[in-house]
């Protein structure tokens, strides 16, 4: 893979290591944040009747990188009574935890981090301390509305972990891997064999588990919305009742650590569902560099297709957030606890069974 | 949300405090400089304690020192949102005091002015508490449309807030030759869109589990409080000062008072108070479209007296203003100042039952239910 291809080239593993760590971080997580950040801003416009940015370079294509710079100028601000320790360590500790689940996602065949056969568990866990630095930042600001925000974020990214974990195991069931890679690479030929429409293979009950695999794709989509925050389970942040919840006492470029783990986010989640449901890095109609006997051309077409599904899920995040309320606290909790956790779990069971027939 | 309000910490081994949180004066959800003190049990409100007066100034006592026509700018800054009904309310009742009788055309004008501003006024409401559940599409939906009425009220006397445009005994001037042709536009584009607004957000499942059933207010309390206008109505308590106690030209119009009926939930709950609303912009619209039609020709100006000075006496009138029952209550000493001049400020008195509505519910309520009863700070504080 790519590792050992920089290991044979600089010779050393310490170097490649490095290289191969910051590489998504620059090539991928920065610019995508740069360029959801900008896309939030003119769906959101066009969606209510308006421009959105249109003075800083054409159609306003610069206005996230000046405001990028506007944050790093910004004045560090730390409350008197803040937990120092805390308060700086929770912004990098998220980022952390949404920068190391990018290590696990197939962006193509030749482009992953590591290759783990745990994938999925790997990526569950990293997520997973998101929460503690959602926390620390929610107490070390000794502030009400942020303790509150990241009292109910914890509950909601915990709560919702369960449902999308459930969903997880029924695919896991079906292909017997929890290496990623291999699940994408599973999922190669052409559209019938994607995991929403019953997996690799022609056999009958690929065909019975369609419906299910629809439920269990609906479920996982809407847990990861609540995983990431967003509307309708924007909750922690919601800004007409916590002022913006956790973050509300960061300034600067604490507050951009938080913005761009956001974002992170959205798109890591929606990696997932894309490498789990929608084949992965495959493509649904085949390859062009196949087709004219150039095969190096197939690794970046790969990259291509992820990244425009990866992107439409982030895109159908944005939609529902500029269309919908939010829940409140307790609905939200019923929306997890009553309906997905037992409608994921049955789901689980059914696809257990239809394939064992 | 009933079992909520039933959590019993007392019994319990772990001893456990209230929370005091202070929501605002700087809050984006308490529609200006309110300040909230919610006594709460975790995320449910035991008590809330509204502290006013980051917007106090002295309207009334600010008026015993001005002559009478002087005083009309002033009232366009009690609710800011409702200027024309505020110098609507201010203009009858001194045309009261002095008996003055003023020309057919002038009512019209009033009138229709008075229904503009009352949808413009309910578009803000209806967007700012789109905004407070978490969507914020349709805000700027209903702005756009209120945009419209802005731009007629800006050819009609070149302001788009404050307006001094109605006059003790008349207006300041004649509306602008296009006024009534786009104001016609106006109502056939604002239809669909308010279809599309209603759309979006008063049958959301989401927005419907959020308001149904949060913040009941039931006819009594209501009544007792003073409670007045879409917040009364919306408890199904059929109450309109055009109607029971007409004023200006109003008898002269078909239309109908609608109430809260329930749909969702239980009457007078946050959904019926929001709904009343919507349907209430659909009734305004009826009234201009035949006050527009019905309009006579004349002179706005004729009737507007020289010089104030009243006999020693003493005035209350009052008008439907988008948020109630606004009353002015004017004591003349004879001479060309007050003596006083206290207003019944409907947002006051509806604010008043904010700790009833939200005992027991939790601090994301609070919210829902403050937006719904939709208060103007300036009106409050005056």
């Amino acid at each position: 893979m790519m590792y050992d291809f920089l290991v044979d080239l600089t010779g050393s593993p310490i170097l490649s290591g490095i290289v191969m760590s910051l590489l998504p971080l620059f090539t991928f997580i920065l610019p995508f944040a740069l360029f959801a950040v900008y896309l939030e801003r003119k769906v959101s416009a066009h969606m209510q009747d308006r421009l959105g940015p249109m003075r800083t370079g054409w159609h306003g294509w610069k206005q996230t990188i000046a405001d990028i710079l506007k944050l790093i100028q910004k004045e560090d601000i730390v409350a008197k009574d803040n937990d120092k320790l805390l308060f700086n360590l929770a912004p990098i500790i998220v980022f952390a935890g949404s920068y190391a689940a990018f290590a696990a996602i197939p962006f193509a065949s030749i482009f992953i981090g590591t290759e783990i056969d745990l994938g999925m568990f790997y990526i569950v866990a990293v997520t997973g301390l998101v929460v503690a630095g959602i926390l620390m930042a929610g107490w070390a600001s000794n502030n009400k509305y942020s303790l509150l925000g990241s009292m109910r974020s914890v509950a909601q990214i915990v709560s919702y972990e369960i449902p999308t974990m459930l969903v997880m195991l029924s695919v896991v069931m079906l292909s017997g891997t929890m290496s990623l890679h291999t699940l994408s690479e599973m999922q190669t030929g052409n559209i019938l064999n994607w995991y929403i429409l019953g997996g690799p293979g022609l056999s009958l009950s690929k065909f019975i588990l369609i419906p299910f695999m629809f439920i269990g794709f609906l479920i996982i989509y809407i847990s990861t919305l609540a995983e990431v925050n967003r509307t309708p389970f924007d909750i922690p942040e919601a800004e007409s009742e916590l002022v913006s919840g956790y973050h509300t006492e960061y300034s600067g470029m604490k507050f951009a650590m938080f913005f761009l783990s956001e974002y992170a986010n959205m798109f890591a989640v929606s990696a997932i569902v894309v490498a789990l449901f929608l084949g992965g890095y495959q493509s649904p109609i085949g390859y062009f560099g196949n087709l004219i006997g150039a095969e190096w051309l197939v690794p970046f077409e790969q990259f291509g297709w992820f990244t425009v599904k990866g992107v439409f899920f982030v895109f159908v995040q944005m939609w529902l957030r500029w269309t919908l309320p939010r829940l409140r606290v307790d609905q939200l909790m019923t929306v997890s606890w009553k309906y997905l956790i037992p409608i994921a779990f049955v789901n689980l069971l059914i696809i257990g069974l239809i394939s064992i027939l | 949300m009933s079992n909520n309000s039933k959590l019993n910490t007392k019994n319990s081994a772990i001893r456990t405090e209230e929370m005091v949180l202070n929501m605002g004066p700087q809050h984006p959800s308490t529609h200006g400089v309110l300040r909230l003190e919610l006594v709460l049990e975790g995320e449910i409100v035991v008590k809330v304690i509204p502290h006013i007066g980051y917007l106090h100034r002295c309207f009334e006592k600010h008026c015993e020192a001005m002559t009478y026509p002087q005083i009309v700018p002033y009232t366009d800054r009690m609710d800011y949102l409702a200027s024309m009904g505020n110098e609507f309310g201010y203009a009858i009742a001194m045309e009261k005091m002095l008996g003055i009788q003023v020309p057919e055309r002038v009512e019209y004008i009033r009138v229709i002015m008075a229904e503009l501003q009352r949808i413009a006024s309910h578009l803000v409401a209806l967007g700012t508490y789109g905004a407070d559940i978490g969507a914020f599409t349709p805000f700027l939906f209903c702005f756009r449309d209120r945009e419209t009425i802005l731009h007629l009220f800006e050819i009609t006397c070149g302001a788009r807030l404050l307006y001094n445009y109605i006059w003790v005994g008349g207006l300041s001037h004649d509306i602008h030759p296009d006024f009534i042709r786009k104001t016609k536009d106006f109502i056939k584009e604002f239809r669909p869109n308010l279809k599309e607004v209603d759309n979006l957000l008063s049958h959301n499942r989401i927005f419907i589990d959020r308001t149904a059933n949060v913040g009941i207010l039931p006819i009594e309390t209501a009544i007792n409080y003073g409670v007045s206008g879409p917040n009364l109505r919306g408890s199904g308590f059929k109450w309109d000062i055009r109607k029971d106690d007409p004023y200006s030209v109003y008898h002269k119009f078909d239309y109908e008072i609608p109430v809260g009926k329930g749909t969702y939930g239980t009457v007078g709950d946050s959904w019926d108070r929001y709904y009343v609303r919507i349907l209430e912009m659909e009734e305004s619209l009826k009234i201009i479209e035949q006050a527009i039609d019905q309009i006579p020709e004349g002179d706005v100006t004729s009737a507007i007296p020289k010089r104030i000075k009243p006999n020693a006496g003493q005035v209350y009138a009052r008008v439907e203003n988008p948020r109630g029952e606004l009353g002015y209550f004017i004591i003349s000493d004879g001479s060309t100042s007050p003596y006083r001049v206290k207003v019944r400020a409907p947002s006051f008195v509806s604010m008043q039952v904010l700790n009833e509505l939200c005992k027991g519910y939790m601090v994301a309520d609070v919210v829902t239910i403050l937006g719904s009863i939709d208060i103007v700070l300036g009106e409050i504080d005056r």
